[in-house]
């Protein structure tokens, strides 16, 4: 088996390479049950993270992507990408625009609840991070999470769970430090 | 279950190694912009369900014309060294990596990037942007024209200098096996003094982000030519799986 190559930092300046204009649009703007997720990138004094790019993956609203790993396909849905990518400003914040996804299956018979992949890019950084989005609004599905469920501590699930706001959710990102996000070994 | 449709697995899924001991670890001091920038808790374990082992595939309607000629987005010519990078992407079992986006991004011949951080007294080039993208095609393989970057100064350390390099992103076939990182040019003196190189804890991982230069690959008054090969993640066995349901 060959090495993989390693990874190394996107550095201070990404935003010449990877942002998109349409990069926050997961799905097209204005489409039926179109949802903004926003949020801050802080690091470990709890400042924002002015050179940072989040990406989201995610399975459309029946819970599907479409993709050969995923056989069942996904139902079509036009204007439907499932990725977003957006860099992070002045102060921390991004937004990604997107329809909420539906529960996925787990390994087994055990279903996933409703959840986003979110890769985390920065200056200083010299790989990714990775955590999930969660929905408060999916209690049950939470609870019987396999991947939440397998973190016992309440307060660090609770930092993969984003807060309802008026046009969809927020879902802070703290890199280090009191409240430290929940990160993946991925 | 919020949803009607069945959710049992009856589905395969690939599992991807983990390969952590070839990366960086975030937490590098030398590279000082790490310290507040990294997770202090352990990461926990993310088994590779659908969400890790699927990502986006991008069509040729992401692509421009000029792309992946860096020397050809302006009206006039970049100033530098004219060169084709070009390799093949592939994962950790040999198989060639298809139909995948790659972005790239970097300095000018002088060192320095058209962004509004960079502000260093070398001038910027009218005719070089510094972006490119490409798909690889059916066996894995990109390539790129551009002018060969120069080094420039940060201010890590003392007389800090980055080697030059090009910056490369790349999807694969799942989440994965998302990857960023940087290409860098054989023999460049700036490696001992560069944290950010000298953070990959291997010496012969470090060596697969050093392209070869290729002088069969060159363009005849034209272009000089290196070869750089990416290395995705593998796939582990697959286990029999006793749980296997197909209906």
């Amino acid at each position: 088996m060959a090495g993989t190559t390693p990874s190394q930092t996107v550095g201070p300046y990404l935003h010449i390479g990877l942002p998109w204009p349409d990069g926050p649009f997961a799905v097209a703007e204005g489409s039926p049950g179109g949802i903004w997720i926003r949020g801050a990138l802080y690091d470990g004094a709890g400042a924002p993270v002015p050179d940072g790019l989040i990406e989201t993956w995610q399975a459309d609203p029946d819970g599907r992507f479409a993709h050969d790993n995923d056989p069942r396909g996904a139902v079509a849905r036009p204007g439907f990408r499932g990725f977003g990518r957006c860099p992070t400003d002045q102060n921390g914040e991004y937004a990604i625009y997107t329809l909420k996804p539906g529960p996925v299956p787990g390994a087994g018979d055990t279903p996933q609840a409703p959840h986003i992949d979110v890769s985390v890019f920065a200056r200083g950084m010299l790989n990714r991070t990775v955590t999930r989005i969660y929905f408060p609004d999916e209690l049950r599905a939470n609870e019987a999470d396999p991947v939440l469920s397998s973190i016992a501590d309440a307060a660090e699930r609770a930092t993969l769970i984003a807060g309802a706001t008026a046009d969809g959710y927020r879902f802070d990102i703290r890199l280090q430090g009191e409240n430290e996000t929940v990160f993946f070994d991925i | 279950m919020a949803t009607s449709e069945p959710l049992r697995s009856a589905i395969r899924l690939p599992r991807y190694v983990r390969d952590h001991e070839v990366h960086p670890p975030l937490d590098s001091p030398e590279y000082r912009s790490t310290a507040l920038r990294h997770p202090k808790r352990e990461l926990k374990l993310l088994p590779h369900l659908l969400t890790e082992v699927t990502s986006p595939l991008f069509g040729e309607d992401r692509i421009g014309d000029t792309d992946n000629d860096l020397t050809r987005q302006h009206d006039g010519e970049p100033q530098g060294q004219r060169i084709i990078v070009h390799g093949q992407v592939r994962d950790g079992d040999g198989r060639p990596v298809p139909h995948s986006l790659i972005e790239i991004w970097q300095a000018n011949a002088g060192g320095r990037y058209r962004h509004t951080g960079d502000n260093w007294p070398c001038p910027l080039d009218p005719n070089f942007t510094g972006v490119g993208r490409t798909l690889t095609d059916a066996e894995g393989r990109y390539r790129f024209t551009t002018i060969q970057p120069g080094a420039y100064p940060w201010r890590n350390h003392d007389n800090a200098w980055r080697p030059a390099h090009i910056h490369f992103s790349l999807f694969g076939q799942a989440f994965t096996q998302r990857l960023v990182t940087q290409m860098y040019f054989p023999g460049d003196p700036l490696f001992f003094q560069d944290p950010i190189w000298n953070s990959i804890p291997d010496e012969k991982a470090r060596e697969r982000l050093v392209a070869r230069f290729d002088y069969a690959n060159t363009l005849p008054e034209w272009a000089l030519a290196y070869e750089w090969d990416i290395v995705l993640r593998g796939q582990e066995p697959t286990p029999f799986e006793s749980d296997e349901d197909d209906d």
